[in-house]
C-alpha cells in the first residue's frame, strides 16, 4: 500500500503535475496532506492527501456514503459547521493552510454550489446573486450591475432571465435555480468552485446544461466536482479521485482511471461490482 | 337479491375506507364551519345586546371622551378606552418584539446545544403563567421600580426631548399606561420568541449553507439565510402576540390605574376596553350601561380584526416581490 497512490505520505502527495499540463501546474492550487475528518469520534476521511491543480475540473466519485461530500466540505471549512465535527492534517490554497485563516475568508476565495438549489427564497434573481458581493461591503450600484450581469452571464443563465431580473429567484425552473446558484457563487470571484452533486435533483437536459457550464467555468476557476454520477466525471473531469470508505483509492486522469484502473476497487466500482 | 351472500372481504374493506374518507371530509369541514358559525354569533350577540345603546348615541360612543352611568343623562364614550387600548398594544410591541426576535435568534442559532432545549421549554412554560400572576408581579414588584426609578429617569431624558416630552412627563402614578404596557410586553415576549424559535428552527439548513458558502460571519447567515425564510412564521407570531396584548384584561387591570380620562401622558392611569368592561360590570346596575359595556365588547372586536386585517395587509405590501418563504420548491 505505501507508496501507491492508495495511501501517499503526507510528504509527498499525490501530485498530478505530470498528469496537466506542467508548465501550468507545478503544484496544486489546492492541497491537501493527510487530511482526516470527524465526526464525533467517528472517522469519515482517513488521511487523504490530494493535489487540485488550476484551471481544472477534478472529480470526485465513490459510492455513497463513501465520505465524498464530507471531503469536499473541508475544502472550504463547511465541514466544522456540523456540530462535534473535526478536521486534522493539512489543505493549502496557494501554499496557505485553510485552517489557519478566517473561515469566511476562506468561503470567499472557495465558492460552493450544493446538491438542491438554495436561492434565497425572499430574493430576486439579482439579489441572489448580488448577496456575496454586499455582504463584502459593495454597495456601488454600477458595480454590482456589472457582477451580476457578468455572473448570470457565467453561469448561462442571463438570456433566460435577463427579461425578468427583478423577478422572484424561487420562480426560476430547477436547473435555472441550480445555475442562478452557481451565479451567485461566482459573483464574489472565487479561484475555487466547489460543486457537491450539483445535478442531482435535475433532470437531464438541465444536467447537460450544467455539465457544459462546468466545462468553460475551468477556463477561470479551479473546478472540483463531488458526483456519483460516473459517466458525468467521464463527460466534465480531466482528473478523476475515487474514494471508497473514506480513503483515496485511487487518482488520476479521468481516461486513464475508466480505461485502465490500478486498483482492484476501483475497476471493480467502475464495472458496477457493488456501490 | 342480486348480491352475492357474502361480500369478498377486500370489497368490505375497500366500502368502509370509502365510508371512513366521506365521514373525514365532512367531519372537518363541518368542524371548520362550526368556527365561522361561532365567530358570527358572537358579533350577532354582542350587536344584539348592544343595541340600545348602539341606536341612542350612535358614533358617539367611539367619539365620546365621557363615561358617566348615572342618571338623569347616562352618557357613554369609550373613546379613553380605546386609546388606552391602542396605546398600551403598540407600547407593548415596541418594547416585545424586538426582545422576542432576540431571544428567538439566540435559541434557534446561536446557543449551545446543551442549552437550547431547556431554556426553551422555558419560554414554552411562560407563555402558561396565568395573567394574574403576572398582574401581582406587577403591582408589587414592577410598580414601585416604575414610579421610583425608572419613569423619573425617563422623565429626566426623554422628557426633554422636544415633541415627545409630553408623553414622558408628569408625576408618576406607578399604576399607570407605562406599567402596563410593559407587564403587556413581558406577557407576550414568550408567545412571540416561542413561535418565532420555532419558524426558525424549521429553516432548511441549506439555506444557512447557502449564506456560510458566501462567506457570511453567523450573524449574516441569521439576516441572510434563516429570518427572510422564517418571516411569515415570525408576522404570525407577531400578529398572536398583538391579539393577546390588545385583549389582555386581568394584567392589565391590576397595573393601569383605572382611569376613565384620556392619559395625558404614559405616567398616568388610564383604561383599556378590556379593563373597562372588567372593572364595570360588576357594578352596572342599569341595563343601558350594561349594553355599553358590551358594545365595548363589540368595539373590541372589531379593533382587533381591524388590526389583525391591517398587519396583514402592510405585510403584503412590504413584500411584494416574492414567492412567500416557507412555500418554497
Amino acid at each position: 500500500m505505501e507508496g501507491s497512490q492508495a495511501a501517499p505520505t503526507p510528504a509527498e502527495p499525490a501530485s498530478l503535475a505530470s498528469a496537466s499540463s506542467p508548465a501550468q501546474v507545478a503544484r496544486g492550487k489546492l492541497r491537501l496532506e493527510a487530511l482526516s475528518a470527524f465526526y464525533g469520534p467517528k472517522k469519515a476521511i482517513d488521511s487523504v492527501s490530494l493535489d487540485f491543480p488550476a484551471n481544472t475540473v477534478t472529480a470526485i466519485i465513490g459510492p455513497s456514503g463513501c465520505g465524498k461530500s464530507t471531503l469536499i466540505r473541508c475544502l472550504n471549512r463547511m465541514h466544522e459547521v456540523t456540530p462535534r465535527a473535526t478536521v486534522t492534517g493539512r489543505a493549502t490554497l496557494d501554499g496557505e493552510d485553510l485552517y489557519e485563516m478566517d473561515a469566511t475568508a476562506v468561503r470567499r476565495r472557495i465558492g460552493m454550489v450544493f446538491q438542491k438549489p438554495n436561492p434565497f427564497p425572499t430574493m430576486s434573481v439579482y439579489d441572489n446573486v448580488a448577496a456575496g458581493l454586499k455582504l463584502n461591503g459593495v454597495r456601488n450600484r454600477a458595480r454590482l450591475d456589472e457582477a451580476v450581469i457578468r455572473s448570470l452571464k457565467g453561469a448561462a443563465l442571463w438570456d433566460e432571465v435577463k427579461e425578468n431580473i427583478h423577478g422572484p429567484g424561487v420562480r426560476l425552473s430547477g436547473g435555472q435555480q441550480q445555475r442562478l446558484c452557481i451565479a451567485r457563487a461566482l459573483a464574489v470571484e472565487p479561484e475555487v468552485l466547489l460543486m457537491d452533486e450539483p445535478c442531482s435533483a435535475l433532470d437531464p437536459i438541465a444536467t447537460a446544461k450544467i455539465e457544459q457550464l462546468i466545462r468553460t467555468l475551468k477556463e477561470k476557476y479551479t473546478v472540483i466536482i463531488v458526483t456519483h454520477n460516473m459517466q458525468q466525471a467521464a463527460r466534465v473531469a480531466e482528473l478523476t479521485a475515487f474514494l471508497y470508505l473514506g480513503k483515496l483509492i485511487e487518482f488520476g486522469p479521468t481516461g486513464d482511471m475508466f480505461e485502465r484502473p490500478k486498483e482492484k476497487l476501483t475497476e471493480e466500482y467502475i464495472t458496477g461490482r457493488f456501490g | 337479491m342480486p348480491d352475492p351472500p357474502t361480500t369478498p372481504p377486500r370489497d368490505r374493506r375497500r366500502r368502509w375506507n370509502r365510508a371512513l374518507d366521506f365521514f373525514f371530509h365532512w367531519g372537518t369541514a363541518a368542524v371548520a364551519a362550526s368556527l365561522v358559525a361561532l365567530f358570527l354569533t358572537e358579533i350577532l350577540f354582542l350587536t344584539q345586546q348592544s343595541w340600545p345603546t348602539i341606536t341612542r348615541y350612535g358614533f358617539g360612543f367611539i367619539t365620546g371622551s365621557v363615561w358617566n352611568p348615572n342618571p338623569p343623562t347616562p352618557v357613554f364614550g369609550a373613546w379613553p378606552y380605546i386609546v388606552g387600548t391602542l396605546l398600551t398594544s403598540s407600547l407593548a410591541m415596541l418594547l416585545a418584539v424586538p426582545l422576542s426576535l432576540g431571544v428567538a435568534v439566540f435559541l434557534s442559532e446561536e446557543a449551545p446545544g446543551w442549552l437550547r432545549a431547556p431554556l426553551g421549554s422555558l419560554v414554552e412554560l411562560l407563555v402558561a403563567v396565568p395573567s394574574v400572576v403576572y398582574g401581582l408581579w406587577g403591582i408589587f414588584v414592577l410598580e414601585p421600580i416604575m414610579r421610583f426609578t425608572i419613569e423619573p429617569d425617563l422623565h429626566a431624558t426623554l422628557g426633554q426631548v422636544p415633541g415627545l416630552g409630553g408623553a414622558f412627563s408628569g408625576p408618576s402614578a406607578g399604576g399607570d399606561v407605562l406599567t402596563a404596557s410593559v407587564v403587556l410586553a413581558i406577557m407576550i415576549v414568550p408567545t412571540v420568541t416561542a413561535i418565532s424559535r420555532e419558524s426558525m428552527r424549521a429553516v432548511p439548513e441549506a439555506q444557512r449553507e447557502a449564506a456560510l458558502s458566501l462567506g457570511a460571519t453567523r450573524w449574516e447567515t441569521t439576516r441572510l439565510g434563516v429570518i427572510p425564510y422564517a418571516r411569515s412564521g415570525i408576522i404570525g407570531a407577531c400578529i398572536l402576540g398583538l391579539g393577546r396584548a390588545l385583549g389582555e384584561t386581568m394584567a392589565v387591570t391590576m397595573t393601569i390605574g383605572n382611569s376613565n380620562h384620556v392619559p395625558g401622558s404614559l405616567f398616568l392611569p388610564g383604561q383599556t376596553i378590556a379593563s373597562a368592561i372588567a372593572n364595570e360590570f360588576n357594578n352596572s346596575f342599569s341595563p343601558l350601561e350594561r349594553a355599553g359595556l358590551i358594545e365595548a365588547g363589540l368595539v373590541l372586536l372589531i379593533i382587533t380584526v381591524l388590526v389583525n386585517v391591517a398587519a396583514r395587509l402592510l405585510v403584503r405590501g412590504l413584500f411584494r416581490t416574492d414567492a412567500g418563504g416557507a412555500t418554497v420548491e
